[in-house]
């Protein structure tokens, strides 16, 4: 077995509404292998955002969070954006609209590796050649509502990279976005992942999309883990009858694999 | 900069039907109101004969109908002539640029103060939505708000100029001082700190207001949350990211207020007799000196869509997406 980057044990948050808790996870044991594709899967309520956000410490204030997470592959406790890249849903609500696209991706590097102006700069422009902008010089002095939804999402891919973190959390980051550029996204992550040597924790509800490319898959329902496992063999003999109508309502002969395995 | 030269082509196309509906409509509405400047000056003349009143009304053109007027004053308006006022006896445009200065100095001062602390406050009040900061801010803001001017200004000249004397309490100069340049200015500046407290209060207290409710909404915004992620420090995420975004409406607000404070700036000037273009409407109702009234309304008119035009190449500078074409694919 590989070492481990993370390891959930009995993780719950809770938000406290009128009266009672409202749990969002309940009691999740997880563990997060280094380098890995995992894929959680879940309908919406299932508790699978809260889990991203947790894992990246950015849960709201008022959140209650018990159990714990270790993180072994890290030496300390993991900062947000040094060691944990967020990616979010949407890539139109997920860039500040009147900052320069150089300054949004050069912040997180300049924050966290100190660097200064220039060299930020120069950081950003590699990492928009690197997620594949057309013509990076003129996109750093660009606004996002110069882009397209596709690009945009590379820009924030490229934000979320900025400061070289171990684990990358993608959040949905492409269900705001059509099948053909959602194909794009899906190859662009998985190959950034493949030679950064990140670890990469991708959130769908999409089963087929995550089947595609993810070494393991995590299922959740109802703020609970229902089961997790290595792809091949969730989806060739689920245990939980949950798991089979997921895979049942996603994959059929005709849908067409958007990566194909390495 | 071409975003800006087109802004300002369509603004300016877009104020001629504005002035022009300015001017028709104030006439009318003045040509409602009875009495003329002819009943004025009679009854401080202490009375006259229908005759006199007859001649008058013929040298000064009151005989003609009033479209025939309003095509007559309409038109000299275009050649830039305001005409003559009555009550001064002097050309209106010469009153108006003696008058406009002193009200500019006391509304861009007080525009400038409330803009700038009030915005600087509700940063401090929006930071934090909720904080300590927060309360004590909003709840000062509020009553604050709720205070009319004219009574804020007779309180703060009470205190400051009649009990402690730190300030003049009227004026907008010290009459005959002779002092020039710096000193001047210096002694310009101490008449108008009182007036522009009394009317610039109110306006901060709303741009603080406006500022922490936009502050409170952008946090909600997914780029502060991706902004959190990115693990940037607070004082970043709250300067760059939810101020920033938070101001414009602001600007916008500051457009829309300009006109108010126009108005506002007649009770101002009325409480520390500033002589003003406020006090000069004042005066121009009171003698029924309607080509006045009608050349101070019109030139305000001019002021506000000037500010407005202002306001909104500062928007323009500040959000990139004004008059931006479709996106670049």
């Amino acid at each position: 077995m590989t070492s481990l980057l993370a390891e959930l044990r009995g993780l719950s948050v809770s938000y406290p509404t009128a009266g009672r808790t409202a749990f969002a996870l309940r009691e999740v044991h997880l563990d997060i292998a280094m380098g890995e594709r995992l894929a959680i899967i879940g309908e919406s309520g299932s508790g699978k955002t809260t889990l991203a956000l947790a894992l990246a410490s950015i849960l709201p204030p008022q959140a209650r969070l018990a159990g714990r997470i270790d993180w072994p592959g890290l030496a300390r406790a993991p900062v947000a954006g040094r060691d944990v890249g967020f990616v979010f849903q949407d890539p139109g609500s997920s860039l500040n609209p009147v900052m320069r696209i150089g300054e949004q991706v050069a912040e997180g590097a300049r924050r966290h590796l100190g660097l200064g102006r220039s060299a930020g700069l120069e950081r950003a422009l590699s990492l928009l050649q690197r997620v594949r902008i057309p013509d990076p010089e003129a996109a750093l002095r660009g606004y996002p509502h110069q882009f397209s939804g596709g690009q945009r999402q590379r820009i924030a891919i490229a934000c979320a990279i900025a400061a070289r973190p171990r684990l990358l959390i993608a959040d949905e980051p492409t269900s705001a976005l059509d099948m053909v550029v959602q194909a794009e996204i899906v190859r662009l992550l998985d190959g950034l992942v493949r030679e950064e040597g990140m670890t990469l924790v991708f959130i769908t509800h999409d089963i087929g999309l995550a089947s595609g490319f993810a070494d393991r898959i995590a299922v959740f329902r109802d703020g609970a883990l229902v089961e997790a496992g290595a792809t091949r063999e969730i989806l060739a003999k689920p245990a939980q009858a949950y798991t089979r109508s997921l895979i049942a309502a996603h994959i059929d002969f005709a849908s067409p694999r958007l990566i194909e395995p390495a | 900069m071409n975003r800006a030269l087109k802004l300002v082509g369509r603004r300016a196309v877009s104020s001629i039907p504005v002035l022009l509906i300015v001017v028709v409509g104030t006439f009318f509405l003045l040509e409602l109101a009875s009495g003329d400047a002819v009943d004025a000056y009679l009854v401080s003349l202490g009375g006259g004969d229908a005759e006199l009143a007859r001649s008058l009304r013929e040298s000064y053109g009151l005989d003609r109908s009033p479209l025939h007027r309003l095509w007559l004053y309409t038109s000299s308006l275009a050649r830039l002539d305001l005409g003559w006022s009555v009550a001064f006896n002097r050309p209106i445009l010469d009153l108006i640029l003696e008058r406009l200065p002193n009200t500019l100095w006391l509304m861009g001062s007080a525009t400038a103060m409330a803009f700038a602390l009030g915005t600087l406050l509700g940063i401090l009040a929006g930071a934090r939505p909720g904080s300590a900061a927060d309360r004590v801010l909003s709840i000062g803001s509020l009553a604050l708000y709720a205070v009319p001017s004219f009574w804020l200004g007779l309180v703060l000249s009470l205190i400051f100029a009649v009990q402690l004397r730190w300030f003049p309490t009227a004026g907008i100069e010290t009459i005959a001082s002779g002092k020039t340049g710096l000193d001047r200015a210096l002694d310009i500046s101490r008449h108008l700190v009182l007036p522009v407290c009394a009317l610039g209060f109110i306006y901060l207290a709303l741009f603080l207001r406006m500022m922490r409710a936009g502050m409170a909404e952008v946090w909600r915004q997914d780029f502060v949350l991706a902004a959190r992620a990115k693990g940037l420090a607070r004082s970043r995420i709250v300067l760059s990211h939810v101020a920033r975004n938070a101001l414009l409406p602001l600007v916008t607000m500051l457009g829309l207020q300009a006109a108010t404070m126009l108005g506002g700036s007649v009770v101002i000037e009325s409480v520390f007799a500033i002589p003003g273009f406020g006090r000069l409407a004042h005066e121009a109702v009171a003698a029924r000196d309607a080509p006045l009234l009608m050349g101070i309304i019109v030139s305000s008119a001019v002021l506000v869509v000037l500010v407005n035009l202002l306001v909104d190449l500062a928007y323009a500078a500040l959000d990139p997406r004004v008059g931006a074409g479709e996106p670049a694919s």
